[in-house]
């Protein structure tokens, strides 16, 4: 219980977590994605606390090489860029793109996204262990996209995965956490962070996924389609927080009964 | 001596005035070689060697940089 003790005695906000021998203070991951522009872009993470952002790995646009970039907005020396492999379909392609964004920011830790067909996007979990073992194999550090599955999740620690990161919901879905019993089951069982990564809609599911015990979670489009996504970053950052903190205090047993605060003696008559 | 060069560049064909190395390319584009990565031929190309990686006719490149993604 060294969180709780360090939470309580520092008055702290957070302690922070640790992944692949990196700490953080902020369990908020936030995606670059979706937003309106690459200004309010940098303005919503800024507001997030974020320290870790994930970014895609794209072509350049040769037709207009000195068009804006990412970097301009989002300072590589200020946040830990974490290279993800959205949009890929198959192990190779994963393998392939962490490969060239290992080049491009001479770093080993990495998010393996390996995704099935629309609808649904659903981790195609065949393909992930495919491309996890290919990249443990290549000396990478995998944060990996999963199912919720516990069988699944665990043998992608056994294999050498840094950090399990099972969806809540759908990839931009914004449903909420859709799985909480198995989330807290990947949970009790992991020895290494365990991040909820896709389904967040609103705070309260960010806030849901810190108490069921998750190390951090991951998002972007929650906040990026907000109507106000600089607002919506605030919150959830807050959100994070009182989850974690209200995961550390330990919420009160349920019971089906009233069961009044005030004592009941000494009433008048 | 100048020769022709016809490589396939992020999924393009594109004509090079030879001989040309990854540093020439990425020169000629306007790329700035630290917020790249190329392959080459599905092999990554180190940054260290741009200068010495010499282009060859049929060669596949990809020239890939970080952007907003979630």
């Amino acid at each position: 219980m060294d969180g709780i003790q360090a939470a309580i005695s520092a008055d702290s906000v957070d302690e922070g977590w640790t992944v692949a021998g990196r700490n953080f203070r902020s369990r908020l991951i936030v995606g670059t994605g979706r937003y309106k522009d690459l200004e309010e872009t940098g303005r919503a993470i800024a507001a997030s606390g974020a320290e870790v952002v994930t970014v895609a790995v794209r072509r350049v646009n040769l037709a207009d090489p000195k068009a804006p970039m990412l970097q301009d907005h989002v300072d590589p020396k200020k946040y830990f860029y974490l290279p993800n492999t959205a949009g890929c379909f198959t192990a190779q392609d994963a393998v392939r793109t962490l490969r060239l964004a290992r080049e491009a920011g001479g770093w080993n830790l990495v998010k393996l996204e390996v995704l099935g067909p629309p609808p649904f996007l659903y981790p195609d979990m065949r393909a992930t262990f495919e491309a996890a073992e290919a990249l443990l194999k290549d000396g990478f550090e995998v944060m990996v996209y999963c199912a919720d599955d516990p069988v699944a999740a665990k043998r992608l620690e056994e294999m050498g995965c840094c950090a399990i990161m099972p969806l809540g919901a759908p990839i931009g879905s914004g449903l909420g956490l859709q799985n909480k019993v198995m989330i807290r089951a990947i949970v009790e069982q992991s020895k290494v962070p365990v991040l909820v990564d896709a389904g967040v809609g609103t705070a309260s599911d960010a806030a849901e996924a810190m108490e069921l015990g998750c190390d951090a979670v991951l998002m972007n489009s929650a906040i990026a389609h907000a109507q106000h996504p600089v607002l919506m970053a605030r919150a959830m950052k807050a959100a994070v927080e009182a989850g974690r903190l209200a995961y550390l205090a330990g919420r009160m047993k349920r019971q089906e009964a009233a069961d009044p605060s005030s004592p009941l003696t000494g009433l008048i008559r | 001596m100048t020769t022709s060069i016809a490589i396939e560049l992020n999924g393009e064909p594109r004509e090079l005035a030879g001989p040309a190395t990854v540093a020439d390319l990425l020169a000629a584009i306007g790329l700035d070689a630290r917020k790249v990565a190329v392959e080459r031929n599905l092999e990554i190309v180190p940054r260290s060697t741009y200068a010495e990686t010499a282009l060859a006719s049929g060669d596949r490149l990809e020239i890939v940089h970080f952007i907003g993604g979630g």
